[in-house]
Formats: structure tokens, C-alpha cells, sequence
């Protein structure tokens, strides 16, 4: 073991896309290799979670976690770590607010589990069903026990620093860890705690490249099936972009390559709840007085919970089925 | 939970120039609404942000009223056509979320109209207590709790 100060990196449910990203710094990667140990990191090397827990309390100084809390062996992993790590980074959209996987909150345990062993598509005649504990002749296995819903890293830890994204932009990773290489030799100093990292304070709008008017609309489209202007705002033309209230930092990757943002970078600086705040602007642009009418373009957002809290869900105020599912024994 | 005893708890968001003053007609002029009712004063119901409305359901309330001026007679020319439309979304993202949207009711009321203001008031209570209680995020609902309860694991 070397004297350089340690990394960690974990997964919890997460799709392992952030892992794809951290590798995605190209030769900066040699950085973290040069200044850091690396001790942790399931993805990328072989380690065992008792040789997490032989460690002495704090001596990790940096741990990147991405995924949220989903099973009791993602929430013991992420109270371990925070036990182990001096600064504990919840890193990526799932770790910050839920994401992708949160979206399981407005489904029951039992309803994820039927549809992940259960369905048309998957051919199971004689019902076996996951067990959590199991007996063999070597002893009794256990696998983790599916929580009622996805909880993000700081409900349920405290938490340094939050880095959003799905996944965080390789080239906002690179800054961090040339911010933490630099306060490691003392020529900077750590953001308050607390912080979001590696990410701007505005919106996505304020990086977007696309003209913008007054914005009065009609009806919401889907991105395909019509012509789109190229150079102008695209909720504009009635695509729901959900850049105005979504964090920048990404240089509006989305809307420069025609695509909407679907609002992977988190609540803007500011905002509490992310889906209330789209809910403000998609409402205020609508051009119609009209009850009825209004119904009508509503109806061009065919799933507004789907639409509003894509990434967030979990980390929203209503965070999704808490008081359903709490009573539900599978 | 027997729904004849259960007193639901409602925040109402009012409009300074309309809505809160035919509250205040209703005072004065000695009207009787239910008290499960909390007030709210707003400048414009275009000020509703829809954090409020979600911030309330979680924090304990069972049901939200959200009332301004009729429209066309806006203070501010056409804010309270902003909080129809952000009423409708609200509904909708609810319905989606697994809440009953009827739970959330838009109401216009002049500074006149205190009669229809209690009436609205009394049968919003009538229809909340019909809903049952939201009891959304384990919160108690004693309106001072600000951060949600998030709930004991249940094995899967």
C-alpha cells in the first residue's frame, strides 16, 4: 500500500453508464491514477466488502457513489462508505435524485417483481420466484432484500458533495478531479459542503445555442414526424423541452444535437421541486384562456409524471408511492 | 379510519384582491365554513407556485384549494388564467403520481362572493372527508413538519 490518498467508487442501482464516464476522461484517468489509490471499485478491479470494512474510519478520502438505494446491500454499502470516506460524493443522477430507477417507485414491489420474472416475455411456468434467504447443505445464502422504494444517497447517508448528470459530463469529471489534485497540493481550496460539483448554477436554456422569442404555444409535438427548425428554441415549437428548468453544465448536448432535454442534469440552483418548476413554465407558455383548449394541449403530453420527474422522481417532494407502498407486504 | 370522524386538513391558497376578502365578507358577515380550512394569502393566484401545492400534500394536508379572481378580472390582467393552466397540470401530474387529483380544486371567488366562498369551502370539506385521509409521506399533518418522514422498510 502506498501513502497517496485513496479512491473509492461504488455502484448501487445504477445502469453502470457513470463508470463508462469516469473511464471516458481519457488520459486524465492516469491523474487519478497517479494521485490516488484506488482501493474500491467493483467495476473496474476485485475487492471484497470485508476488506472495505477492515479499513480504519475516514481514511478514504474521496468515494464517488452512483446508483440510489434500492436493496439493504446498496443502503449497508453506502453507510460503510460513508463510515470509511473523508469527502462522499453522490455522483450521477441516481445517487442525487433517483433517476431511471426511481421511476420504479410508482410501482409496487410486487408488481416490479412479477414484471421482471413474470411476463410475456419472460418464460417462467413453474413461478419460481427470488427468495432471500435459501437453504443449501453448505448453509444458509442470502441474496438483498428489495426495498419498498428507491431512496436517494442522502436520504439515507450524509453527503458531501452532489455531482448530477446521467451521466455527469466526462469533461465536468475531469474538472472535479483536477480540483480535488489541486487542493490535494494546496493551491485550491474545497467548495462549501453541501455543494453541487461539477455543474453550472443556471439553466440549460442559458448554454442553449437556439434563438429564443415569446413563446406562445398551441400544442406540444413529439420530436419526430414533423419538420424542426434547426436554430430555434425547441419548446418554442412546441416540443417539451425541459431545459428551463433543468441544471446546466452540459453545454446543452440535447437541444445543440436537435433532441430535447429531458432533464438529466437535475433541479436548477434554486429550485426544490424539479417537476413543479417545468409544471410553472409549460403552464405559463401555453397560449389558450380557454379551459377546454387548455385540456386539449394538455393532452400533447401524454404522461406528464413521466415527463416532469423522468430523473427525479425519487428525489422529489412527493417522492412517489410512500404512503401505498409503505403498507405492502409481498 | 371511520370517514365521519375524520377531519381533513386543507390548505387554501387566496388571492389578496378577490378570494381573501370574500373570506373576509364571510367573517364579517358572520358566515359559517368549516374550520378544517387554512388560509393562505398570495398576492395573485398566478403566485402559485405548484411546489406549494406538492409541498402541502406532503407535509399532512389531505386536500388544496386554490382560488382567484374570475376570469378576466385578474389584478394583474391575466395571472389567474396562469393558475388554471398550472391547476390542470397539477392534476394531471397527480393522477400520475397515484394521488386522487380531485383533491386539489380551483375555486373563483370576487371579493363579494363570501356565500359562495363558504359554500365552496363546505362542500371541498365534504368531498375531501369522502376521499379519506392523503396521510402522504408518513407526515402527521400538523403543519409545521417540514421535511417528509421517509418510511420503515418493509421486506420485499
Amino acid at each position: 500500500m502506498s501513502d497517496k490518498p485513496k479512491f473509492a467508487m461504488y455502484w448501487a442501482a445504477s445502469c453502470g453508464g457513470c463508470e463508462i464516464a469516469v473511464l471516458n476522461i481519457h488520459e486524465k484517468i492516469l491523474d487519478v491514477d497517479a494521485n490516488f489509490d484506488v482501493v474500491f471499485w467493483p467495476v473496474a478491479m476485485d475487492a471484497k466488502y470485508k476488506d472495505v470494512e477492515a479499513m480504519e474510519d475516514g481514511s478514504i478520502l474521496l468515494t464517488l457513489f452512483n446508483g440510489g438505494i434500492r436493496n439493504d446491500e446498496n443502503e449497508h454499502i453506502a453507510k460503510l462508505l460513508r463510515r470509511k470516506s473523508k469527502l462522499l460524493v453522490a455522483f450521477g443522477s441516481c445517487a442525487n435524485e433517483g433517476c431511471i430507477p426511481g421511476l420504479a417507485n410508482l410501482s409496487p414491489v410486487g408488481e416490479i417483481v412479477t414484471t421482471a420474472f413474470n411476463t410475456v416475455s419472460t418464460d417462467n411456468p413453474n413461478q419460481i420466484y427470488p427468495r432471500t434467504s435459501f437453504d443449501t447443505p453448505e448453509g444458509e445464502i442470502h441474496i438483498p432484500t428489495l426495498y419498498p422504494r428507491l431512496k436517494t444517497l442522502d436520504q439515507v447517508v450524509d453527503v458531501d458533495y452532489y455531482m448530477p448528470g446521467c451521466p455527469p459530463e466526462s469533461h465536468q469529471i475531469a474538472a472535479v478531479i483536477d480540483l480535488v489534485v489541486q487542493v490535494l497540493q494546496g493551491k485550491a481550496q474545497l467548495p462549501p459542503k453541501g455543494a453541487v460539483i461539477g455543474a453550472g448554477t443556471s439553466t440549460v436554456c442559458d448554454e442553449c445555442k437556439r434563438t429564443r422569442h415569446v413563446k406562445t404555444i398551441t400544442s406540444f409535438k413529439r420530436i419526430f414526424g414533423q419538420p424542426i427548425d434547426p436554430s430555434l428554441c425547441l419548446l418554442e415549437q412546441g416540443i417539451p423541452c425541459n431545459g428551463i428548468a433543468t441544471r446546466d453544465g452540459c453545454n446543452a448536448r440535447c437541444p445543440s444535437a436537435g433532441a430535447q432535454c429531458i432533464g438529466c442534469y437535475g433541479p436548477a440552483e434554486g429550485v426544490v421541486d424539479y417537476g413543479a418548476r417545468l409544471i410553472t413554465g409549460f403552464a405559463s407558455v401555453i397560449e389558450s384562456n380557454d379551459p377546454d383548449q387548455i385540456d386539449r394541449i394538455l393532452d400533447g403530453i401524454p404522461d406528464p409524471t413521466g415527463q416532469f420527474y423522468r430523473f427525479n422522481l425519487a428525489g422529489s417532494l412527493m417522492k412517489a408511492g410512500v404512503s401505498a407502498w409503505k403498507k405492502e407486504k409481498v | 379510519m371511520n370517514n365521519e370522524q375524520f377531519e381533513p386538513t386543507i390548505i387554501g391558497f387566496t388571492c389578496n384582491w378577490c378570494s381573501y376578502r370574500a373570506a373576509d365578507l364571510a367573517g364579517t358577515a358572520r358566515m359559517k365554513y368549516p374550520p378544517n380550512i387554512r388560509l393562505i394569502r398570495l398576492m395573485c393566484s398566478g403566485r402559485l407556485d405548484p411546489t406549494f401545492v406538492f409541498k402541502a400534500l406532503t407535509n399532512g394536508a389531505d386536500g388544496v384549494m386554490i382560488t382567484g379572481c374570475h376570469p378576466g378580472e385578474c389584478h394583474y390582467l391575466e395571472q389567474n388564467y396562469k393558475a388554471l393552466r398550472r391547476f390542470h397540470l397539477i392534476r394531471r401530474t397527480l393522477q400520475g403520481l397515484g394521488v386522487e387529483p380531485n383533491r386539489v380544486k380551483l375555486v373563483w371567488a370576487s371579493a363579494a362572493e363570501g356565500a359562495k366562498f363558504t359554500n365552496e369551502v363546505k362542500s371541498f370539506v365534504e368531498e375531501i372527508r369522502a376521499l379519506g385521509p392523503l396521510n402522504w409521506g408518513g407526515a402527521g399533518g400538523n403543519g409545521h413538519r417540514v421535511e417528509t418522514q421517509i418510511p420503515e422498510e418493509v421486506p420485499a
